[in-house]
């Protein structure tokens, strides 16, 4: 057995994002010793990239917004499946997680009155979301980063140590989670810079890992959105929840090819711009659904009315939720209505004078005049949909971010799953974080410290085992039996295969999906998940990119798996998931969750289907058995007060009669 | 419509610094370009199809994390936000890592020095009778330091900044462009309670974080990929400032009055 180190912590994060962070901070100011872990430089997470702002009902600008009217826009945004507490505790405490963030020296735009600034966003009925420009989770970020050092300085002056009691392993990896007596012991990782392995040991672990987009090859995701938690969650006994809800969000850059999926905010039809097909009509006007028809304007006289004197107008169609947008564009493409690089036109240089757009956009300004040789005070930007949010995650308990059956570990941020339901509104994801964030620490501290007598002890089994999977890439680990003998197959190129994947995923199971392609989906993730086991990498364990892409595969086919068979077992269209061949919204589906576990180890026989199958009772079956279980599982009823938020005309679109008839 | 013509993917050739703490060298490569390509995206082809471990640091390729910093042609820049098109087709781009920190691999460096610096910083002192939700500020008041907080920490102005670059041993004294507009950041803070505690931010840049050192070559601000003027907004008036606090006995003086009535 080679030797691994060991470290003793109360607990342990995995990801120092938005919500990482955020749980990083509440768990050391409980007083636990907090280990952080990031696959990246601290800093740098995909929080960074996220633009538009923090929604929260402060109520600066409009003072008709309160928690009520937030959590009404959140649940029409999710269509109605998120879990409505979570949907609540949110709109509850987001105001207090940013005013927060100002007495950590966070730096927000002002109203004239010199309170927080606030911006109108899709599918938000007020202006609602705290924003610095166009670079908001910058400065969510640095904010949370320096919260951290300050109390690495305090630490510091008490000890002597900066780490002591909160310490950020940065550039490291964790490839399992560690269980011994079906409780989470601690986390199995490597360092990038020099390969070496470590184990640390930990009662409680929360994951805080993002998402999953770069199993897809239009995306605005960075390389480290392997769906690393979802896959750590489901190894570990955990399950996930709503995986066939994925945000395409409806405005990635288009052109040039390198570019293509770069995200362009929100920000920018929330501050007035407009988007126009190839000729030269807005025509968000005609993708109203049926729904939301009494909150849109009618007409661009209207519409444009509304940003002055919201009161006696209605909103601008363009203000959707992301997935109407998203659908609509792809729509108008697919009619041969798109603009030159197949998106469709959004144009902010007609509608505000340019020295507004650089104040108001400037991060946009300076991607497409650096990057695409675009003005974008002079002339449109070609736009269209990219791969932008996973809505599913890990199931979790609503109130503690605890994953439900497996004691010890918890989730927050993206990789939780429930709170936007089939769909996220822009805004929601950065308070998600810290609203979560900061629930996550502060339950798995309570969680540490109740079992701090009986601190799990990682075997060395469990270490020898992950210390061979992840060796397995440099021919080294050991292979079982019936692998050894197809052994003279060729080795697969890790970057290959990835490719491949991010292909199939985008064109198959991609924003419109029909029954045929997801069962072909199923078919090559079935094939991919062969040659991924090939995965071959040259050199040695140092900082060495095609290596640490070959572990990361094992992430993106199990995460891409329960996309694709989620997607297919549900008949209907909701929010970020759009079928063909089931083109309408089915109110039996509504109380529906599609539950992703890791199926028995033992492959199936073609065609037996899983335990899925038989709970679905639509389960197609199609081809190969994968690795993962879906069942179906009814939702809790919302409760009677948050249900009274509501007109009775607008519940009877999404909830059945009996549900309605229930009380 | 989609797909760019022929014409514009040609052959480019590289030399990559590779190599590790025991040394290296520049190695060749031939290297397909296709149209509005960034440096970052021939680095990722490479590793493709050429040097599947080549070692290269990158998040978000969009210019907003300030990952993916390494040295072109001898220049300080993010490797996904320098497009190819700067370049003539025939001309040998060479890429090397960051030269002002310790190399880890290949294009990895040790940029280590600037969480260390980081720390050195005292952080925002939250004023004692605000409590959340009860902070006022005007746009006008916030907009210095909301410049200085577009910096994404790509430490290009900690590698070019020529205190440093061929000095190792001026680290210790010297906090670099980077944290020393982090000081000038906290100082125009419109909230910021330092100096009730005792923190005097201006004359800690001078006497803890080496801005005597600085002599406004600017070299800092012409490497910023946000644009920042980190020389003309945030150095030179912390300079003013802390020459004003060190030499002039009526600014101490008003300084220490105003602080006892306030």
């Amino acid at each position: 057995m080679a030797h691994v180190e060991r470290q003793q912590w109360d607990v342990v994060i995995v990801g120092a994002g938005g919500a990482g962070l955020r749980a990083a901070i509440e768990a050391r100011e409980q007083g636990l010793r907090t280990a952080v872990i990031c696959k990246s430089l601290f800093g740098k997470a995909h929080t960074v990239m996220a633009e538009g702002g923090i929604a929260a009902s402060m109520g600066n600008v409009n003072e008709g917004d309160n928690w009520q009217v937030h959590f009404r826009d959140t649940m029409r945004g999710g269509k109605f499946l998120n879990q409505w507490r979570m949907a609540e505790l949110h709109a509850r405490e987001a105001p207090d997680r940013v005013w927060e963030l100002e007495t950590w020296g966070a730096l927000f735009d002002r109203t004239p009155d010199g309170r927080i600034s606030q911006r109108n966003f899709g599918g938000h009925e007020y202006p609602r979301l705290a924003h610095v420009g166009d670079r908001t989770g910058l400065e969510l970020i640095r904010t949370l980063q320096q919260k951290v050092v300050s109390l690495q300085q305090e630490d510091f002056q008490e000890s002597g140590d900066y780490e002591a009691r909160i310490k950020v392993f940065q550039e490291c990896t964790v490839t399992q989670v560690l269980k011994e007596d079906d409780r989470v012991s601690g986390v199995f990782c490597y360092e990038r810079e020099s390969g070496r392995f470590f184990v640390l040991e930990s009662p409680a672990v929360v994951l805080a890992t993002g998402g999953i987009g770069k199993s897809f090859k239009v995306t605005s995701n960075s390389w480290e959105y392997t769906g690393d938690g979802h896959a750590l969650a489901l190894l570990a006994g955990a399950s996930l929840i709503n995986m066939e809800f994925v945000q395409f969000h409806p405005t990635g850059m288009v052109w040039p090819p390198s570019v293509k999926g770069i995200l362009v905010t929100e920000s920018v039809r929330g501050d007035g711009g407009v988007l126009r097909n190839s000729e030269g009509k807005r025509f968000m006007f005609d993708y109203v659904p049926d729904v939301f028809k009494e909150k849109y304007a009618e007409s661009e006289q209207e519409a444009d009315g509304w940003y002055e004197d919201p009161d006696s107008n209605r909103r601008p169609p363009e203000l959707l939720p992301r997935d109407e947008v998203a659908r609509a564009i792809n729509a108008e493409v697919k009619a041969g209505r798109g603009s030159p690089h197949g998106g469709v036109f959004l144009d902010v240089s007609t509608r505000m004078p340019a020295e507004t757009i650089k104040r108001r956009l400037p991060s946009m300004h300076h991607q497409f005049r650096e990057l695409a040789d675009v003005d974008i005070t002079a002339e449109p930007m070609e736009v269209g949909p990219t791969c932008h949010y996973v809505m599913g995650g890990v199931d979790v308990d609503s109130d503690t971010a605890a994953a439900r059956g497996v004691p010890g570990l918890f989730a927050a941020g993206e990789v939780a799953g429930g709170m936007h339901g089939s769909n996220r509104l822009g805004g929601n994801s950065l308070s998600d974080l810290l609203v979560f964030g900061r629930r996550a620490g502060l339950h798995a501290a309570e969680y540490a410290r109740g079992h701090a007598d009986e601190r799990p002890r990682v075997g060395d089994a469990q270490i020898d085992a992950a210390a061979a999977e992840a060796l397995r890439p440099f021919g080294v680990g050991s292979a079982p039996e019936e692998e050894r003998a197809r052994e003279p197959e060729a080795a697969e190129n890790p970057y290959t295969v990835h490719q491949d994947l991010q292909r199939s995923m985008n064109e198959l199971v991609g924003i419109i999906r029909r029954e045929e392609e997801m069962s072909e989906a199923l078919e090559r993730l079935a094939e991919l998940r062969e040659r991924a086991r090939r995965a071959k990498v040259e050199g040695h364990r140092q900082f060495n990119p095609g290596w640490h892409l070959a572990l990361d595969l094992r992430n993106m086919l199990l995460v891409s798996e329960c996309v694709a068979r989620a997607a297919l077992n549900r008949t209907e269209s909701r929010g970020g998931h759009t079928r063909d061949d089931h083109p309408e919204m089915d109110r039996e589906w509504r109380r529906a969750n599609l539950v992703c576990t890791l199926a028995a180890t033992a492959p199936e026989p073609p065609g037996a289907g899983s335990e899925a199958a038989a709970e679905a009772g639509t389960e197609t079956g199609a081809g190969r058995a994968g690795r993962i279980a879906l069942r179906r599982r009814e939702m809790p009823p919302i409760r009677k007060d948050l249900l009274e938020l509501f007109e009775k005309e607008e519940l009877i679109k999404y909830l059945t009669d009996e549900e309605l008839t229930s009380e | 419509m989609t797909t760019a013509p022929d014409t514009t993917s040609y052959d480019a050739h590289f030399k990559v610094w590779r190599g590790d703490v025991d040394g290296g060298g520049l190695e060749d490569f031939t290297v397909e370009v296709n149209e509005g390509e960034v440096v970052l995206d021939i680095i990722h082809r490479l590793q493709a199809t050429q040097a599947p471990d080549l070692a290269v640091r990158w998040n978000c390729k969009a210019g907003k994390c300030g990952s993916c910093s390494a040295e072109i042609n001898g220049r300080p820049r993010l490797l996904c936000m320098t497009r190819m098109s700067v370049f003539d087709r025939d001309e040998t781009l060479t890429v090397t890592p960051l030269r002002a920190f310790p190399v880890v691999r290949d294009l990895v460096t040790d940029v280590g020095f600037n969480y260390e610096k980081a720390r050195q910083v005292p952080a925002f002192v939250p004023p004692q009778d605000l409590g959340p939700g009860e902070y006022r500020m005007q746009q006008e008041d916030v907009g210095r330091s909301q410049e200085f907080r577009k910096c994404i920490e790509c430490f290009l102005c900690q590698d070019t900044c020529h205190v440093v670059r061929d000095h190792e041993e001026n680290k210790t004294a010297f906090a670099g462009p980077r944290f020393l507009m982090r000081v000038a950041e906290l100082d125009m803070h419109p909230l910021d309670a330092a100096e009730e505690t005792g923190l005097d931010r201006k004359s800690t840049a001078q006497e803890e974080h080496g801005l005597g050192y600085c002599n406004i070559t600017k070299c800092c601000t012409e490497v910023c990929p946000e644009h920042i003027k980190i020389t003309d907004n945030a150095l030179i008036p912390l300079k003013e400032r802390a020459a004003d606090r060190k030499y002039d006995p009526l600014v101490w003086l008003g300084n220490k009055i105003r602080r006892r009535t306030s």
